[in-house]
């Protein structure tokens, strides 16, 4: 009988690799003596490389600058970049930290034991990849190919998606589905046959009145939005912010509304009853394009503000107001559908209040309001069709979460613990720059699946938790050191960038697209990876796209024309949505179909007891989620998260600025590590509020470890998303522990 | 000619961007910084104001780092920037109790630090790498005896402050407020 898989703190190791800690320029003698593919190409030179970033999602285009040592020196955004228009967030610009992190991942680790106990040693690729390769068509070969799932969220996911669906399997999930915007993608496809994409498609360049609920962007640093955002306050629109904390957008908007946690589905029904009742809503574009307003006018008749007053805590003369004002900027007018939306579990009713808000004024398809992007269709590198999956993964969960688009990760993640749902129980998962144990909620479901499973691998750049449970440990060069697939984003207009490597990998590390190429040739499927060389199939794909690597080198973006005249819709013409009934559907014909509410209802949502708050989080605009806070760079704007206590409630614990606290939930779950107070205004007297992304119990991580606290360690209460899925975060309290004994532990 | 730097709190969102930036534009080592952001938040909950600054060195026309520099290495340069001479400086501080904005550093290599309005930059046409950088296009920099310069425009269209102007050291650094 196998042993369970135990968590390895990859610090314990006295391991070769790791010993050579000792600085970035320690780190480039190192490369160059062992001549590894660094070494080459450490010429001096000041060119610039293309690339686009992967410190978040967002992937704006830049260029990598060396200096006349030849080292890399700085990043900047390329103008030609509609998403970034030359200028990169503060995580891009800071890109350059997770290059020269002296944390990273050096050689390929595998799991052994020694003395009884389960620890890691180093591995050549040769044995690492012969390992898996084995051990995958071993799994696969029992239990089928479909028990094999993959966790991604990084570019390099493309080629292990590849390999997975060549193998047999369609399990590829993000967290950024399940754990994020999901909720939003089902409201919206629902609503209008048509979700919001990524980046989103809001029109807020030419906006009158943008409309942010719980949405702190300017906190989260979506480039293109903060800048659109920066114009359109210059242009004089205006904004209404929505947020229990005083945000930093709240600061600059027209209106703040201080809603009470978890009612802003009673205010969204507030809004639609006053435009519907005053009228005030775009007749013709409701007339002609939507579907069930009859219904809707009559489910919203007895949402009065009064009636929202009680339940929201805003004024009915604050809720009339802001909704004339919403009107009198139609359809240049956005209610933002935000990104990360998990939050109670009826994520999705919300949404779909936003929706249909949003409908009302005609803000869909209208300028200022949301426009119809376009992109590039990249050409697939030929190579055989994927053989038809024996299972999906929706298989995995009978009947649960009937409107889910999209992988669900937690739902993987459950569907791995043996005994959950048997005849599609998962067996081994690749987990590709995504630490999981800090993305999805509920760690001990996520630890007992990792204990459960048979195999185990992760491939990333840094010792994040999630590596202490690999078998095999893949490590990842970083994007400035590789090619990669081509970025389209949507957009205005049709785009794509490139991005090439500024140096050759340091240390013992290698690109994603070698690693699934190099495990699809053990395993029979190279067909699928047919291309000579990476250069060659981006070469091919550019040249199918009218230009070439060598050209894409030197511009690193290229813009398309559109391919039709249609990013607005035309006044006075019939359109086609993608619904059932070709309208935009305000009385949703699927969620009836699905047996939800067909209009959203407003349910009330449980409330801190004596002596707790609800636990809030957000983003720094310097980091993202918990995959930053060791970058130098990064670290060294901000190095820990602090907990934002109001004055009254601090008045009552005695609590100062400053002081370190631990946290304990509602089920008893005390934080690792304390966090420091921050006493101020900004927030409400019922809850607290942390930055996700800290409190990292990897001892590896030398810069974030025990820094702050993980706020996804006391979510183990989830609600989930009946209709697709989605993980409610927001409904976990939490109470102070004034010693500050989780601050020794980091010592 | 008289540089300075204007900066429009009512867009910057605090994002430290500008920080960033300068630091590895000028290659300022970890854990210090040429530029910093400041958040000032007043009044009660729910009524309160917020207001955010950029700020960095007020290159000053009448600077008092340069006053009490014992061996000339602070020094005014072109445009009124206010500029340390590494090789000239002995590091003994003055010019940094001297400055009431706390602009700047020791830096590990023995010498005073600061903010140069990225001389090297401007001197090849381009602006200074928090301007160049910003995403929210908060921040100006230009010539204030060009009338026709964006930051003359803004400075008379628009209301700001200088920050503790009762020192009398003639900043250049202004806030659109």
């Amino acid at each position: 009988m196998k042993s369970r898989r135990e968590f390895i703190k990859i610090s314990a190791l006295g391991l070769g690799g790791f010993a050579l800690a000792g600085g970035a320029g320690m780190a480039l003698r190192t490369a160059l003596n062992q001549g590894m593919p660094g070494a080459a190409e450490l010429t001096p030179d000041l060119t610039r490389t293309p690339t686009y970033c992967e410190v978040c999602f967002w992937r704006c285009a830049g260029w990598v600058y060396k200096d006349e040592q030849g080292r890399l020196w700085k990043i900047t955004g390329n103008d030609d970049d509609p998403l970034c228009h030359g200028r990169l967030c503060p995580r891009g610009t800071g890109g350059v930290g997770m290059y020269y992190d002296e944390d990273r991942l050096r050689t390929p680790l595998m799991r052994t034991m020694e003395n009884g106990k389960q620890t890691y040693r180093e591995a050549s690729w040769e044995e690492a990849l012969d390992f898996i390769a084995r051990r995958l068509k071993e799994i696969a070969a029992e239990h089928g190919p479909e028990c094999i799932a993959l966790f991604t969220h990084g570019s390099g996911g493309e080629y292990f998606s590849t390999l997975l669906q060549a193998m047999g399997s369609t399990s590829v999930a993000a967290p950024s589905y399940s754990q994020c915007r999901g909720p939003r993608e089902v409201a919206f496809i629902t609503t209008y046959g048509q979700g919001l994409e990524s980046p989103e498609i809001t029109d807020i360049r030419d906006t009158r009145c943008l409309v942010l609920i719980g949405s702190h962007l300017g906190e989260n640093m979506h480039n293109t939005q903060v800048q659109e955002m920066s114009d359109a306050l210059a242009k004089g629109a205006t904004i209404i912010t929505v947020d229990p904390r005083f945000s930093v957008v709240a600061g600059k908007s027209k209106y703040w509304l201080p809603i009470k946690p978890a009612t802003d589905l009673a205010l969204l029904l507030a809004w639609i009853h006053v435009i519907i009742e005053e009228e005030l809503y775009d007749k013709e574009y409701v007339e002609r394009h939507t579907y069930g307003f009859e219904q809707l006018r009559t489910h919203v008749r007895s949402f009065t503000p009064e009636w929202a007053y009680g339940i929201t805590t805003i004024e009915p003369a604050t809720t009339r107001r802001t909704a004339r004002e919403m009107a009198a900027a139609s359809p240049a007018v956005i209610i933002h559908p935000g990104r990360h939306v998990t939050w109670y579990g009826d994520d999705t009713q919300r949404l779909r209040a936003v929706a249909i808000l949003n409908a009302l004024l005609g803000s869909w398809g209208r300028r200022g309001g949301f426009y119809m992007p376009d992109r590039v269709q990249v050409p697939q590198y030929p190579r055989p069709p994927f053989p038809e999956p024996a299972r999906t993964w929706r298989e995995a969960f009978p009947d649960r979460y009937p409107l889910a688009d999209l992988a669900l990760a937690s739902g993987i993640c459950e569907a791995s613990i043996p005994g959950a749902t048997p005849e599609c129980n998962f067996k081994a998962w690749i987990v590709n720059g995504t630490n999981l144990l800090m993305t999805l909620p509920d760690q001990e479901q996520t630890k007992e699946a990792l204990r459960s499973l048979d195999l185990v691998v992760v491939v990333d750049t840094m010792p994040a938790e999630i590596t202490g449970w690999a078998d095999v440990v893949l490590p990842e060069c970083t994007y400035l050191e590789r090619y990669d697939i081509i970025r389209n984003s949507p957009a205005r207009n049709p785009n794509i960038a490139l991005r090439a490597p500024a140096t050759g990998p340091l240390y013992n590390t290698k690109p994603a697209y070698w690693m699934a190429k190099e495990l699809a040739v053990r395993m029979g499927l190279g067909d699928y990876f047919a291309w000579e060389s990476i250069e060659e199939m981006l070469d091919w794909q550019f040249k199918e796209l009218g230009t070439s690597l060598e050209e894409m080198m030197r511009t690193g973006v290229k813009n398309y024309p559109r391919n039709f005249d249609d990013i607005y819709f035309a006044d006075g013409r019939d359109i086609e949505f993608f619904t059932n009934t070709g309208k935009i559907e305000l009385w949703s014909t699927t969620m009836e179909a699905a047996g939800f509410d067909p209009l959203p209802v407003y349910t009330p949502h449980e409330e801190p007891s004596e002596g707790y708050y609800r636990l809030n989080y957000g983003r720094a605009p310097m980091h993202t989620f918990a995959r930053t806070a060791n970058n130098p760079n990064l670290a060294d704007l901000m190095e820990e998260n602090d907990l934002w206590v109001n004055p009254v409630v601090a008045g009552l614990w005695g609590l100062k600025t400053g002081d370190y606290v631990r946290l304990q939930n509602q089920d008893g779950i005390v934080s690792t590590f304390s966090i420091k107070v921050r006493v101020t205004e900004r927030i409400r007297w019922d809850s607290v509020y942390m930055v996700h992304g800290f409190g990292h119990a990897d001892r590896r991580l030398g810069r974030a470890y025990g820094r702050g606290i993980n706020d996804t360690e006391l979510m183990s209460r989830v609600h989930y998303d009946p209709i697709m899925g989605g993980t409610g975060m927001r409904g976990n309290f939490v109470t102070f522990i004034l010693d500050d004994t989780g601050k020794e532990a980091r010592s | 000619m008289r540089y300075a730097m204007v900066i429009d709190t009512k867009k910057c969102v605090g994002c430290s961007d500008c920080v960033v930036a300068c630091q590895t534009e000028n290659k300022v080592p970890i854990g210090y910084a040429r530029d910093w952001v400041v958040e000032v938040t007043t009044g009660t909950y729910p009524h309160l104001q917020m207001e955010i600054r950029s700020e960095r060195c007020n290159q000053c026309e009448n600077a008092p780092c340069v006053r009490c520099c014992p061996t000339g290495s602070s020094h005014y340069s072109t445009g009124g920037i206010v500029l340390v001479k590494p090789r000239r400086c002995i590091g003994c501080g003055a010019c940094i109790t001297s400055c009431p904005y706390d602009a700047r550093f020791p830096h590990p290599k023995g010498h005073v630090d600061k903010c140069t309005f990225c001389d090297h930059r401007i001197k090849e046409g381009n602006q200074p790498a928090c301007v160049e950088v910003c995403p929210t296009r908060c921040m100006y920099f230009g010539n204030l005896d060009d009338p026709g310069s964006e930051v003359s425009k803004l400075l008379r269209q628009r209301r700001y402050k200088t920050l503790i102007p009762e020192a009398g050291t003639k900043p250049h650094l202004y806030f659109l407020t």
